[in-house]
């Protein structure tokens, strides 16, 4: 067994038993990215120097025994969304393709505080926008189970590096699926939380009432470390409750015996991949051979949410993105130019992609006078009615059952130029999103293992729960992968 | 649904400049997008009450303090253009 194959509990317990020095394993990881990531393309930004030496201050550390926490000298990378201190952030943007920032978002300030090793910065969709990472200006993250495929996305880099072993866990973030989606096409675990869980403070913000942060790891108890570390109220966002952090590794292992599970009927319509569905079927057979009590429910305006997600999240993103404009971010443009307003024009037309082009322009259009009313009200409208449906299926079950992606891993540019069939990667997360509801993605088979000489593909079980649920979603999850095997599979590299 | 005229207006709003046939692709992209948004015309929400914020908070205040967040030094040190008597220079946006 290889350090890096280590699970993070795994690699927090031979810490602390010193078996290995954080800098063994750090070294160990590094070696990784260094033989894998030119296949992938997760990483964008190693950080070696830094993460040596922050090793070298923890094994101190832990030499003196002063340690609490679990992710104590234990390395990993972080998505190019979260501000890191000296370390540059690019969100993936040419627009601000060399910013650094001089201060730490919120979780990245709290996980340096429990020892964080910073191994480096993870790819993406330029800010967050996509389902593939084929939208990021240092080019598509492959999946790790095959690289003619995409890793998913937004949080692709996130996801490959941890499925990878480049990574023992990551952040990512979720606005509409952006953590589940690449979880589930990489085969590993994604959590989605509560709007307002994790703070999103020094995290650039996409659509303000969606975003999120949460963990990717390579176990349901990893994700539950790293969420007890991140989560809860901040003073610099105020979006954030003041709900109470139960410790949510303490049910892991609790029997799900009478739990009700619902199963809507809309999740498995059409359009979903036969291999997909049948494989979260098995995995809900399987809950009911643990004595779950599974439901079949229904959320009526689920195929509304798509259409509600594409009007209010470009209206969102189009007021944010107005910041980047290269005088109070980015660095301008290339050539001279002669007044104002031509500056602007010019720095964004070089800077933004074309599915930020797209973006910007539908939340402009549905913004304007006129239409404000036809298009962003009604959206907010319907998004009240699908979060109706989530509170209904709640009160007659604890958690639903559903696949994440409609699809497993889809070729490197099938989608790209088709921002509609790429739109569709994200229908069956984007009504969780709405609801600002929990949700994680566990692995729960492969498809294409009966074809020949076709790659297994992973395929993802998102689990869904009322707002602040969290913990009993990691206890659902955790049950179902102590009883499968799925989670210890790796991708040959 | 939407022409290269509405498409290039919609660009000059949001600050973006178009080059080439950019104006007809995404006339064609937004149209598609746009026409898949119509199906929530089909939806009654006459009597329903839109959604802005999902946890229900509102009015969060805090108190009116002064902090500083980031000392000079660090924020000069994250710059790459240059710095002249402690401050960043910027590029000439006018250059006539």
């Amino acid at each position: 067994m290889m350090l890096y194959s280590l699970t993070l509990a795994e690699a927090a317990e031979g810490l602390k038993s010193k078996k290995f020095s954080s800098s063994e394993l750090t070294e160990a990881v590094l070696a990784r990215i260094k033989e894998v990531n030119p296949g992938l393309n997760a990483y964008i930004t190693v950080t070696e120097d830094l993460a040596k030496e922050s090793a070298k201050m923890a094994d101190e550390k832990l030499a003196k025994g002063e340690v609490a926490s679990p992710l104590f000298g234990i390395p990993a990378g972080l998505k190019d969304i979260f501000n890191t201190k000296g370390v540059r952030t690019t969100c993936c943007s040419n627009i601000i393709r060399d910013f650094v920032p001089p201060y730490d978002a919120t979780v990245v300030e709290k996980l340096k505080n429990s020892g964080l090793v910073l191994t480096g910065k993870l790819n993406m969709d330029e800010f967050a926008c996509g389902a593939s990472t084929e939208h990021s200006c240092f080019g598509v993250t492959a999946n790790p189970w095959d690289k003619e495929r995409v890793s998913g996305g937004s949080s692709g880099g996130s996801a490959a590096a941890v499925a990878a072993d480049m990574s023992f866990y990551s952040l990512g973030t979720d606005t509409g699926g952006s953590i589940r989606q690449p979880a589930s096409l990489c085969g590993c675990v994604g959590l989605k939380v509560t709007y307002g869980r994790v703070s999103r403070s020094g995290v650039t913000a996409m659509a303000s009432s969606w975003d999120t942060v949460g963990p990717f790891a390579k176990t349901v108890r990893d994700a539950a470390i790293v969420l007890n570390v991140i989560a809860g109220a901040d003073k610099r966002d105020s979006t954030t409750p003041p709900v109470a952090v139960p410790d949510y590794t303490k049910n892991l292992g609790e029997s799900v015996k009478g739990l009700k599970i619902g199963v809507p009927k809309e999740y498995f319509g059409e359009g979903i991949d036969p291999e997909v569905s049948s494989a979260v079927r098995a995995a809900i057979k399987e809950y009911e051979k643990m004595g779950a009590v599974v439901k079949e429910v229904s959320l009526p305006y689920t195929k509304y949410a798509l259409a509600v997600y594409y009007i209010a999240m470009p209206a969102e993103l189009s007021a944010n993105l107005a910041r980047f404009d290269g005088i109070r971010f980015g660095s301008g443009p290339k050539g001279k130019t002669e007044n104002l307003v031509d500056y602007y024009f010019a720095t964004r037309s070089e800077g933004f992609g074309d599915e930020i082009k797209r973006r910007i322009m539908i939340g402009t259009y549905v913004l304007s006078a006129g239409y404000y009313d036809a298009y962003y009200r009604k959206a907010q409208k319907v998004r009240t009615l699908i979060i109706e449906d989530f509170k209904k299926a709640f009160k007659d079950v604890d958690v639903l059952a559903t696949p994440v992606s409609p699809f497993p891993a889809f070729k490197i540019g099938e989608k790209k130029d088709d921002p509609l069939a790429m739109y569709l990667a994200d229908i069956l997360t984007i009504p969780v999103s709405c609801a600002g509801v929990p949700a994680i993605s566990i692995p729960c088979g492969f498809a294409g293992s009966g074809e020949s000489g076709a790659k297994k593909l992973p395929i993802g079980m998102q689990l869904i729960g009322p707002q602040f649920s969290e913990d009993l979603l990691l206890k659902t999850a955790a049950a179902y992968e102590q009883a499968t095997e799925w989670h210890k599979l790796k991708p040959a590299l | 649904m939407l022409n290269t005229d509405q498409v290039a207006h919609i660009a000059k709003l949001a600050r973006l400049g178009l080059k080439g046939d950019e104006g007809e692709k995404f006339s064609r992209q937004l149209s598609d997008i746009l026409g898949h948004m119509e199906m929530l015309n089909e939806v009654d929400t006459d009597k329903v009450e839109p959604t802005s914020q999902v946890t229900g908070l509102i009015n969060v205040t805090r108190e009116d303090k002064e902090e500083r967040f980031c000392q000079k030094e660090e924020l000069l040190a994250c710059t790459s253009l240059p710095i002249e008597k402690e401050q960043i220079r910027v590029k000439p946006v006018i250059t006539q």
